[in-house]
């Protein structure tokens, strides 16, 4: 038995993975366009449910953390369940959801996105995110000064025009719920798998198809995916740092 | 009667079922600098937040510039611009100076901001501050910069809570300059809370005395000092009031 054999836990040649490796490097730098059109879907799935939880979670983040109401606690403790929910429960529901035989697919509205579409990729993850953004606004809008709003009124400000300065206040934690709410959705698997379906070409993320090619032993894709991904991830962390460190400055 | 800005009709506020002030009948005049004094927990934070209308009383009603008003959801905004209270505490946004005294006219869509909040600046002697970060002030500079964004809007009443508490002697000077200068050069009301006899004695032209939420005397500052009427008022122009 010579050194060629030597394996990796999981049984894969330590040669072929270095193989791999130099393989992804080469992927990533020719721009491999299988490659691109993932990495392209992966963006613009994530980045447009993002949007649209944004448009959600801040305002309710705000309403969350400045107004006191009968059930507010009730509504924070969901709120923290949806923090932390399972992407793949949240894939189950979208699936049962928009399922032919499901609850709304048997309507046939002609808004409502069908199964193994990047639109219902893209609801799965606004439901996922949405909870996150609102959660890190919340906190984010109760860190400000309770002092301020009614100093801020006694100088003039209208109701909306205080709630805008009190945002502004809070704008490092609601930028840094915005990016992690990013982060969380883009590296994703569970929901996008079983409301997308890693259909080649048209459903076809980052991490389905990690999963995917890892499973057939095409590790230098996969690689070069995951490449990606942490890349992403990394600017994602680093430009939360940057605006916290601003915030400081 | 036209040259009253504040008249208080039986007024009385309470917290939680515990009444905190009761003022029967009160009446400020355009122009006057009010100082009102009285040992801490007295209700003279509370009576300006309802001369302010930031908080609805729990019974009375209070007119303003000659109409009276119940609930402070009555008051139409540009009555309710005239009047800017500074508070004990005060919080600034965080950003520049400039910005904190910027922020009265801009919600207001005024033009001329920077003019009009450098001449501030100027007046208040912060001018050099103008681009330093709010959370870079010190205690004085903080309350000067407080002082500043309430006169920029040029208010007709200005309502100050300890504009002065735990300042050094310069910063009192200043702040004390600034408000008898605005009185005299822009006829703007004053009322003044303390809990400092020489700073009412200084710049008040008439002095109420509040003691557990009840408006115990009001009179010219002159008499209330040399000759008050009641016996708590005795106790506090002595310094004998422990507070």
């Amino acid at each position: 038995m010579g050194p060629a054999f030597l394996l990796c836990a999981e049984g894969v040649p330590l040669q072929a993975l270095t193989s791999a490796l130099r393989q992804a490097l080469h992927l990533l730098s020719s721009g491999d366009p299988a490659l691109l059109e993932i990495v392209l879907l992966s963006l613009r799935v994530s980045v447009t449910a993002i949007a649209f939880a944004a448009l959600v979670g801040i305002p309710l983040g705000c309403w969350l953390g400045l107004k006191r109401f009968v059930g507010r606690r009730l509504v924070v403790a969901l709120l923290y369940t949806g923090m932390g929910f399972p992407p793949v429960v949240v894939g189950l529901f979208v699936y049962l959801l928009l399922s032919r035989n499901g609850i709304l697919g048997p309507l046939n509205w002609p808004w409502l996105p069908r199964l193994f579409t990047p639109a219902a990729m893209i609801i799965a993850q606004v439901i996922i995110a949405t909870p996150l953004i609102s959660g890190f606004t919340m906190a984010a809008v109760m860190g400000v000064d309770p002092n301020l709003r009614l100093q801020l009124t006694s100088l003039g400000a209208l109701p909306w025009q205080a709630t805008w300065a009190i945002l502004r206040e809070a704008r490092v934690g609601v930028i840094v719920s915005i990016v992690a709410g990013f982060g969380s959705v883009v590296s994703e698997v569970g929901a996008v798998m079983l409301v997308g379906g890693n259909i080649e070409g048209s459903t076809r993320v980052m991490t389905t198809a990690i999963v995917l090619e890892t499973g057939k032993g095409n590790f230098d894709l996969a690689l070069a995916m995951g490449m990606i991904l942490l890349a992403l991830t990394f600017m994602v962390n680093f430009v939360v740092l940057r605006v916290q460190g601003k915030a400081f400055d | 009667m036209a040259d009253l800005i504040y008249q208080v009709d039986s007024l009385v506020k309470s917290y939680n079922g515990r009444q905190v002030l009761s003022v029967p009948a009160l009446e400020v005049q355009r122009g006057e600098i009010l100082g009102l004094v009285g040992p801490s927990g007295a209700g003279k934070s509370t009576f300006l937040r309802l001369l302010n209308f930031l908080e609805a009383p729990s019974a009375g009603r209070i007119a303003f510039a000659g109409r009276w008003f119940g609930q402070p959801d009555t008051l139409p905004l540009a009555l309710r611009r005239r009047a800017v209270l500074v508070f004990q505490r005060p919080v600034l946004l965080s950003g520049s100076v400039f910005d904190n005294v910027a922020y009265g006219l801009r919600i207001r869509g005024c033009r001329n901001v920077r003019s009009t909040v450098e001449a501030v600046l100027a007046r208040i002697g912060l001018l050099h501050l103008k681009r330093a970060a709010s959370h870079t002030l010190s205690g004085g500079e903080l309350q000067r910069v407080a002082l500043a964004r309430a006169l920029v809007v040029e208010p007709e009443v200005l309502l100050l809570d300890e504009p002065t508490a735990n300042l050094d002697p310069a910063h009192v000077r200043a702040i004390e300059a600034m408000i008898m200068e605005t009185n005299q050069a822009a006829g703007t009301t004053v009322v003044i809370v303390t809990h400092n006899v020489f700073q009412a004695r200084r710049l008040a032209q008439r002095v109420g005395l509040l003691v557990g939420g009840r408006l115990v005397e009001v009179a010219p500052a002159q008499e209330f000092f040399e000759s008050p009427q009641t016996e708590e008022a005795c106790a506090f122009v002595r310094g004998d009031m422990i507070y």
